[in-house]
């Protein structure tokens, strides 16, 4: 009954990144949505929202229950591409706090399978904010490292090297008239916020008011996923909704 | 008929008020009664102006005044309790209208009839008073239907009815409201087997589907069709192309060069109804006439994104004959009276020979006078299509569309509706359904997916079976699994999907040097659509509501607009309208073009371009395509000439710049309107065409509909819009209701993302299903296209020129005003981010 297809069937996804300084210290961006942190050998992905699906189709809403295969099969080629040697999900990895008991038992094999050999750090969120149940890895509510903090939601006045998730940052251009949107991190070099690698998680504009008091006013970019590639923009070059 | 058989029809109280009116019933409305007398379902046909409404009516007002009728509250007898006679109509304001107008006649005859409305705006005391204590008549729409079916007590306040009147049908009948109007029927004849139907209808194509669709249809081999009654003549209208001595332009959609002819027409008549395509071109003409309004007539602008307060102003005025003219959308293509307008103006492109004929008959509402119109073609294609329209309306000939198969997205919701109201056998329901003429090819096992979405979201992965809505109990009946389900369908019933619509607040400029927040408050002049002030930046100006706007900022759902000072705004881009050329009329210009023996009869003008054509290139075959191509400025371009309309030609573009592609043409983008398509590339065509690189048979052959198609619906952004409407209607999604906005778009789930994931993981689901099905009709109109092809193959011809024909020139000027499609998302997206990376290194 698995929906869940063999990575090895997709293209391969090239481990080169971004450089940008976050608090003084190089991270990766990568165009999947992810941050790569060499010199800790580290994966970070942000809001997986697993089990989302299942978590509508309780309320009556019944979403196409693909949402996990893909989710996990996406991250299944990025963890392929760089092998990481610690992977942190920066909170929100389960769209409900029963999301990890509901996870049908072949994605709980997969993503155990993901796990083997590496460290594996959950990180709690405002949807998930439990360990999750009969799954590996170390559950925290936030975590240093370096002279990064990790945590799910960002906190105004944050000492530099803030890299959090939460607000499923999307940023929009608009050029000959048509307008485009899109995932995107967005950073003011102090703060670096990831945006949703779930494949049912929508985007919040950059421009929203939620943004005004994590970043100055104009004073932050966006880095735009594309097919193969990031695009760069500066605040002032984007748009809202 | 004789003197004699009036009478064994019509009681004496209604003798009596035709003789007091100085009227005669007429032989359509006796026709009627009689039909309605044995039991029988009737279509009538008539012109407007034919007392059609009356005659629908008056077999019911009979029956109700001649019946006993049980007081509330007192003891059960064989007495009727419920509503008699549904009337249902597809606007809501025509409900509201026919109510004023049944009022005389039952006043007059002191008849004892109750006749109420109920709509969506009918408050909730009125809809649960109306269950306790039902009208004898119930003016009502499709969704009320819905509505009241999907639980018991509106089950028992429509169980005894013994009449349906569908005013419009032919309108009714070609959107998904008709396939939820045909289900709500199909549902009613359960329990009122011997409910006879009356539908009326203005001059239709095929009569036969409107009559099959009044009947059950039980027999798969047979078509049954109703009783017809067929009201001819009527005075041929007086129809004629205005004829300016200004310039024809070449495109465009303004008409502007016949303004003041215009003017001059709406002098010269009491009431005109001056009728455009679009909401942009009213804005803009409406604007035009008041700028030469020099004697100050009070015209008026009408269209449906205007505030509800402001239309019902308009219209009221109307009726109070306080106006000259109005400058109106298809908003008033149909129903309310207004007897006293004298002459219909059609601005632009008819579309359509049945449309045009509807519009007309908005003049003059008695039928023994012609009805006068004028056409204002805004461009020479529009000429052409005039004249195709003009001969057809000589010549009697109809367009209205076939009638459409019923939409799965309809049915799943119709079978949600069924289970709320009591638990059904799937047998006997399909058997029910398939009994409506749009859905007697309804399959057991397509039938089978859609109770299964219902129940589960039909997925081929069964996880959600815990969590179904619908449950089949040891009975073998499917219920409902909890009553918030039916809850959940009560908020969710109707057909009509909205782009999402921001409200256009009115508040002072920021321009204006203050440093004060926006004044918040302002009046709302309407709703406007969210895409089209997407593109918008602010201090941007546009048309609306009959000013000159600028658009200042976003707030939430409104967008925030101030009076603009200037006097040119940017107007907002022509959309086309809804409605594409229809295959009638594009035949009937092929035809005009092809044959020179027409042409005496078109205006000089259009005559030489003609001319020039022929002599310059060639002319286009009525049953063949002529390809021409050119070079101009750095680029190559092919021009071909399907007359097949926007959406069909729109497809065809995505289709032919991908094939042209792969085949290393290097195409750079194309445009398209209802006439040509023209396709711009940077290598030579003409010259791969006569090396043999290319082949225009094997271009334009069929099996471009194959995986060409698929490719590019994977990222089409109309196939998600068509996905997101039918997931609505379907229930997937929840619609978005008035005030839930404001908890943010980030939780509700995006449609697109949906799409994706489905598109992906089980591309043959029922509801992509659906919407492939709904594309092919709508929006890409593939199966427009595909008849196309069919027809062009081996009949192409190709035209190597070494400049622009005249035929092309107006396609070729739509650039730069319509959108133009071909460039991928990511190239605009690179292109720039990298003048970012230029101002960098500046």
């Amino acid at each position: 009954m698995t929906a869940l297809r063999n990575a090895g069937q997709f293209r391969r996804i090239a481990p080169v990144c971004h450089d940008i300084a976050v608090g003084g210290q190089l991270l990766g961006l990568h165009d999947s949505g992810v941050v790569w942190w060499a010199e800790q050998q580290t994966l970070i992905v942000a809001d997986l929202h697993l089990e989302k699906g299942s978590s509508y189709a309780r309320r009556g809403v019944m979403l196409p229950p693909y949402d996990t295969a893909a989710t996990l099969e996406r991250l299944a080629m990025v963890i392929d591409a760089f092998d990481p040697a610690r992977v942190i999900a920066l909170g929100d990895s389960f769209h409900d706090a029963e999301g990890s008991d509901r996870l049908p038992a072949p994605y709980r094999a997969f993503l155990t399978t993901l796990q083997l050999n590496r460290e594996w750090i959950w990180v709690t969120g405002n949807h998930d904010p439990v360990a999750p149940v009969r799954l590996c890895g170390e559950c925290v509510d936030e975590l240093t490292l370096g002279s990064f903090t990790f945590r799910h939601e960002p906190r105004p006045g944050a000492q530099p090297g803030e890299v959090c998730g939460h607000l499923h940052p999307a940023a929009k251009v608009r050029r000959y008239g048509r307008s485009i949107r899109r995932p995107c991190f967005a950073t003011d070099s102090n703060r670096l916020i990831l945006p949703a690698f779930g494949a049912l998680t929508g985007g919040l504009n950059v421009m929203d008011a939620a943004f005004a008091e994590l970043f100055p006013p104009r004073g932050f970019s966006a880095f735009m996923l594309g097919a193969d590639r990031l695009y760069p923009f500066t605040a002032s070059k984007l748009v809202a909704d | 008929m004789t003197e004699l058989s009036h009478s064994a029809l019509l009681p004496d109280r209604f003798h009596a008020w035709f003789k007091m009116r100085g009227w005669s019933p007429r032989a359509h409305q006796l026709a009627l009664i009689d039909q309605l007398g044995r039991g029988s379902s009737t279509l009538l046909i008539a012109p407007t102006g034919a007392g059609k409404t009356l005659a629908g009516f008056l077999p019911s007002l009979i029956e109700i005044s001649g019946a006993a009728r049980r007081k509330p509250g007192s003891a059960k007898g064989a007495e009727r309790s419920g509503v008699h006679t549904l009337y249902i109509s597809p606007l809501k304001a025509l409900a509201v209208d026919i109510a004023r107008n049944l009022e005389a006649p039952v006043a007059e005859m002191n008849l004892a009839v109750q006749i109420e409305t109920r709509t969506g705006d009918t408050p909730a005391h009125k809809r649960q008073r109306q269950k306790l204590v039902p009208p004898d008549i119930l003016l009502t729409t499709p969704e009320q239907i819905a509505l009241l079916l999907s639980d018991a007590a509106g089950m028992a306040m429509l169980s005894g009815v013994r009449t349906v009147i569908l005013d419009e049908l032919h309108a009714l009948v070609t959107s998904k409201r008709g396939d939820l109007l045909a289900l709500g029927l199909a549902r009613l004849r359960q329990f009122s087997p011997d409910v006879r139907m009356v539908g009326l209808s203005a001059t239709v194509a095929e009569p036969d589907d409107l009559r099959a669709f009044l009947m059950p249809q039980t027999n798969p081999d047979e078509r049954r069709l109703s009783e017809v009654v067929t009201v001819t003549g009527g005075a041929a209208p007086d129809i004629r192309i205005l004829e300016s001595a200004e310039r024809v332009p070449w495109s465009g959609h303004s008409a502007r060069y016949a303004l003041d002819d215009i003017y001059k027409q709406i002098l010269e008549h009491k009431v005109s109804l001056i009728f455009v395509n679009t909401r942009s071109q009213a804005e803009m003409i409406f604007q035009d006439l008041w700028k030469i309004n020099t004697e100050t007539l009070p015209i008026a602008l009408h269209h449906g994104s205007l505030d509800v307060g402001q239309r019902r102003k308009v219209e009221a005025a109307m009726s109070a004959g306080q106006l000259r003219a109005i400058v109106a959308t298809s908003s008033l293509d149909m129903g309310i009276d207004w007897g006293d307008v004298d002459l219909v103006i059609n601005v632009g492109a008819p579309k359509g020979a049945s449309r045009l004929a509807q519009r007309i008959g908005r003049a003059n509402h008695r039928m023994d006078e012609p009805s006068k119109a004028v056409l204002v073609p805004a461009n020479r294609f529009e000429v052409l299509e005039c004249r195709a329209a003009l001969e057809a309306s000589l010549t009697g000939g109809q367009d209205t569309p076939a009638l459409r198969r019923g939409a799965l997205d309809v049915l799943a919701q119709h079978v949600l509706g069924v289970a709320c109201a009591a638990p059904f056998d799937a047998d006997m329901l399909f058997s029910e359904i398939r009994a409506c003429e749009t859905y007697r090819h309804l399959d057991r096992a397509t039938f089978d997916k859609v109770v299964d979405f219902v129940a589960t979201g039909g997925y081929a992965l069964k996880t959600y079976d815990r969590y179904a809505k619908l449950k089949r109990g040891p009975d073998g009946l499917w219920r409902i699994a909890n009553p918030k389900v039916a809850q959940q369908y009560r908020l969710n019933v109707g057909t009509i999907v909205e782009a999402p619509m921001l409200k256009v607040r009115l508040v002072r400029s920021k321009a204006e040097g203050r440093k004060t927040p926006l004044g918040r408050g302002g009046r709302v002049l309407g709703e406007i659509e969210e895409w089209f002030v997407e593109q918008l930046t602010p201090g941007d100006t546009f048309l609306f509501a009959g000013e000159i706007l600028r658009f200042e900022t976003i707030l939430e759902n409104e967008a925030y607009v101030s009076r603009a000072r200037s006097t040119s705004p940017m107007i907002p881009s022509y959309q086309g309208g809804k409605f594409p050329l229809s295959t009638y009329l594009a035949d009937g210009v092929r035809r005009l073009i092809a044959d020179p023996a027409h042409w005496p009869h078109l205006p000089g003008q259009v005559r030489d371009w003609l001319e020039l054509q022929r002599l310059k290139s060639v002319l286009p075959r009525r049953d063949g395509l002529l390809v021409e191509t050119f070079p101009r400025s750095d680029k190559h371009y092919l021009v071909c000439y399907p007359f097949e309309g926007r959406l069909a030609h729109q497809t065809l573009g995505m289709l032919l710049t991908r094939r042209l592609e792969r085949l290393g043409a290097r195409p750079m983008g194309f445009v398209a309107n209802d006439y040509a398509l023209s396709i711009w590339c940077l290598s030579d065509l003409s010259q791969m065409i006569g090396a043999g690189r290319l082949s225009l048979d094997a271009l334009f052959e069929e099996d471009i509909l194959g995986d060409d198609l698929d490719a590019w619906l994977a990222e089409s952004s109309l196939m998600k819009r068509t996905f997101r409407t039918c997931a609505v209607i379907a229930g997937l999604i929840e619609r978005r209701h008035p005030g839930q906005e404001k908890n943010g778009r980030q939780i509700t789930v995006s449609s697109d993302l949906i799409y994706d994931v489905l598109r992906q993981h089980e591309p043959d689901h029922i509801l992509l299903r659906a919407t492939w099905n709904d594309a092919a009709e709508g929006l890409l109109d593939i199966s427009r296209l595909g008849e196309l092809l069919a027809r062009i193959r081996g009949r192409i011809t190709h035209t190597r020129l070494d400049r622009v024909s005249p035929l092309a020139v107006p396609v070729l000027l739509e650039i730069g005003r319509e959108p133009v499609y071909g460039e991928a998302q990511d190239a605009i997206l690179a292109e720039a981010a990298d003048d970012l990376i230029e101002e960098a290194m500046a």
